[in-house]
């Protein structure tokens, strides 16, 4: 029996399986679904099938009905035969289950009409919602392949890097090094053998759009890599993808072999004479080899430390041979633009930053998830207009970028417009796209300090700046945050942090300084407060906060008592309860348990004594 | 040391390899036991302390056995500032031990992670694969206490 194309179904009923949904169960919902389609004998109309992230996980699990596009959040098992019987049988969508921008509010049923979605512009998201990333004919279906056709037929490799040069496509991974001109560079290197490695170690901490892309559309990178491959003459390829990852690394495995079943990858490619062949490498839980000679040592089988640049991998990369690295995002970017051409891509964006971004938007932060915008946009559109704002009311406090590397952008820079040079010039930078959003709650000192201990402990310990110097300020820092701090101390952060970022070999020890220059920039008065005062202003800081019951508001229910670890609170039913102070390890569970009737729990700065 | 030996066939017997190779070793044992690595060693041609540097570097490998149950605190910055070194802290002193050891009745390890690329969920903490997002103090201990139920039953 002829295989049913997917075109000759009804409805689609795709749900999520990205790593966020997966997490709450989206499998689940999917067999659920299966085996309620095929009771009802709609199998030869329906079709359940998965897509790769949709990037709003904030409402996961989803589930989008096409073609139609309607949008389903939140949706638990038991809601799958409700779903079936009305929207599938009766044609009445399910109005419970869509979003609503508040409680009250009408529901919107498609999901380009919702604000999350409606403010992006989907490039390396095109496929978002639509495809099944497992399924290389849904790739096809939607003009998968069509532009390595174009590249290896009707193109010679001149030309792809004429058209690529021209589009403007940066790096994505950060340094936003133009790429056609790193193509041009590896092309020219002497040599017959060359190498193409994508970088998927995507190590900053907060961003997963890398995660996402290879988890959604696998293809579209082995699309553009070998797009790549024949532009600069290489034939063989690594994708290297870190370990935390897994089910990035099993689709691009799963790609892979289609991919070569279907003839675009391995000997011959379309007949056209064209060899190239991919192998997955998997990262081992260090984040320096995101750096790319560490990356290019990690491929090697030996221990991911950097090395000085000159030569760079693009003269002398894997085994000494020229090597062209780029970004997961990057490469998911050369199809279209061989497909749609470069003048349509450099129509999007800035003067000199083209197309589009993929921010990964998290912490104090309403809609959390990925967001693919135009560069340019501002950071206030970001946060207000696709991130719904800050929860609970609270005051925007700064956005961080560039993870570990990056910097603090406070308030009176929100609207900055993005691309890689005006974050730069704010003392950040662009990164691979975190972007964590910080509210009055966040202590700075503590970003700080906890940017810089990853460091610390990301450092690889080459260069003797990196490796004493961010240790050194990480001490002030603890100092600081315990209500240790000296006078003096943000002069002597100051000082150090410019040496590390002067002496250090890589991108990770030039960087470090970073989020705590930023923070001293934009956020000295909490610095000031934590160490002239002994106060933490955001009430983050143990060593500077204490939990106290307000008497006025103690309802004397018992809930912190019973639930207090260290036996520290004490007090009669419904009389007023108290925290002993030396016996309290500050955990805080008394003030999660406090019945929100009473919200008699407090934490204080400074300390009480 | 056959299924070593099988490892190692399945990898060519490449030196290149060595991290993949150590990989599915863990996979396999759930650490790297010493045993193995030297068996790596001869048949690599490759000193021990090359892979003893390797095996040390990558915070992916550990040289200890493991717990019965592996509990995976995320430290990436969406969950550190939705409050993830609190529950840390809850968890270490309900273990009784620090990130990085393993009970002494080997029910549990703890370990910390980067980043699991799963912000929405912040602060998550991962036993056995299981993902257990929006995790505060509290429930973390209903969370522990349902593994120490089952041990004792």
């Amino acid at each position: 029996m002829k295989k049913k194309t997917n075109k000759e179904f009804r409805l689609h009923l795709l749900i999520c399986a990205g790593t966020g949904c997966v997490a709450n169960r989206s499998y689940e919902i999917k067999e659920e679904l299966v085996k309620e389609i095929t009771r009802r004998g709609l199998n030869t109309e329906v079709r359940v099938a998965i897509t790769g992230c949709n990037g709003y996980c904030e409402r996961g699990p989803i589930l989008v009905v096409q073609p139609d596009g309607v949008f389903y959040q939140k949706v638990r098992k038991e809601d799958v035969p409700c779903i079936v019987e009305e929207h599938i049988l009766k044609g009445k969508p399910v109005e419970s289950l869509m979003y609503r921008p508040s409680p009250d509010a009408p529901p919107i049923s498609r999901m380009m009409d919702i604000d999350f979605f409606k403010h992006q512009t989907s490039v390396v998201f095109r496929n978002r919602s639509r495809l099944d990333p497992e399924d290389i004919e849904d790739y096809l279906r939607f003009d998968g392949y069509k532009a390595l056709k174009k590249a290896l037929v009707e193109m010679n490799s001149g030309q792809i890097i004429a058209e690529i040069k021209l589009s403007g496509l940066r790096g994505r991974g950060g340094a936003g090094f133009p790429t056609g001109l790193k193509w041009e560079l590896c092309r020219k290197s002497p040599g017959n053998i060359k190498y193409i490695v994508c970088n998927g170690d995507e190590g900053d901490p907060g961003a997963f759009m890398d995660r996402s892309v290879l988890e959604a559309d696998p293809h579209a990178v082995i699309e553009g890599m070998i797009i790549g491959a024949r532009a600069i003459g290489a034939h063989k390829g690594f994708i290297y993808v870190r370990k935390e990852y897994p089910l990035a690394v099993k689709r691009v495995k799963i790609a892979l072999v289609q991919a070569e079943e279907y003839g675009f990858v391995g000997e011959n490619i379309l007949g056209t004479g064209c060899d190239f062949s991919v192998d997955v490498v998997q990262g081992s839980g260090a984040f320096v080899c995101g750096e790319e000679t560490a990356l290019l040592t990690s491929i090697e089988g030996r221990v991911g430390r950097p090395r000085p640049r000159p030569p760079y991998p693009i003269e002398k990369g894997l085994w000494g041979r020229p090597t062209n690295i780029n970004n997961v995002e990057t490469w998911a970017n050369v199809p279209q633009i061989i497909s749609k051409g470069a003048e349509w891509f450099s129509g999007i964006g800035t003067k000199r930053s083209k197309g589009t971004k993929i921010f990964s938007l998290v912490g104090k932060i309403n809609n959390t998830g990925l967001v693919e915008v135009p560069m340019g946009i501002t950071v206030r559109e970001i946060v207000d207009e696709i991130g719904g704002g800050i929860p609970g009311g609270k005051e925007f406090k700064a956005v961080q970028t560039g993870g570990p590397s990056g910097g603090c952008i406070p308030k009176s820079l929100l609207d900055l417009p993005i691309d890689y040079e005006s974050l730069v010039k704010a003392g950040s930078m662009m990164g691979s796209g975190g972007m964590i959003v910080m509210d009055e709650d966040t202590c700075m000192v503590d970003i700080a300090r906890y940017f810089l201990d990853f460091t610390l402990h990301e450092s690889c310990g080459k260069c003797p700046s990196c490796r004493l110097g961010t240790k050194q300020m990480v001490e002030i820092l603890d100092r600081i945050t315990e209500g240790e701090g000296k006078e003096g101390d943000i002069e002597f952060l100051e000082d150090i942090g410019k040496n590390v970022k002067l002496a250090s070999l890589c991108g990770l020890g030039q960087t470090a300084a970073n989020p705590v220059l930023t923070t001293i920039k934009y956020f000295r008065d909490e610095y000031l407060a934590h160490i002239k005062e002994k106060r933490c202003p955001a009430l983050v800081c143990k060593s500077l906060i204490s939990y106290v019951i307000d008497p006025e508001l103690c309802g004397g229910c018992t809930v912190c008592a019973k639930n207090c670890p260290s036996d520290a609170i004490t007090g009669e039913p419904k009389e007023i309860y108290t925290i002993d102070q030396k016996k309290c390890t500050k955990c805080g569970i008394c003030l999660t348990v406090c019945p929100p009737k009473f919200k008699a729990v407090k934490k204080v700065s400074p300390p009480v004594k | 040391m056959k299924k070593v030996e099988n490892t190692l066939r399945e990898h060519r017997y490449q030196r290149s390899r060595i991290i993949q190779i150590l990989q599915d070793i863990q996979v396999e044992f759930n650490y790297l036991p010493k045993e193995a690595l030297e068996y790596v060693s001869q048949r690599l041609k490759m000193s021990l302390s090359k892979i003893y540097s390797i095996a040390t570097f990558y915070a992916g490998f550990s040289l200890n056995p493991r717990g019965k149950h592996l509990c995976t605190v995320c430290m990436g910055t969406a969950c550190h500032v939705r409050g993830a070194a609190n529950v840390l802290d809850r968890i270490e002193e309900r273990l009784g031990i620090t990130s990085g050891v393993t009970t002494s009745d080997k029910l549990f390890t703890l370990e910390t992670v980067n980043c699991l690329g799963a912000c929405a969920l912040a602060p998550i903490v991962v036993i056995d694969g299981q993902y257990h997002g929006q995790t505060t103090v509290d429930r973390v201990d209903k969370l522990l206490d349902k593994y120490y139920e089952k041990k004792d039953k």
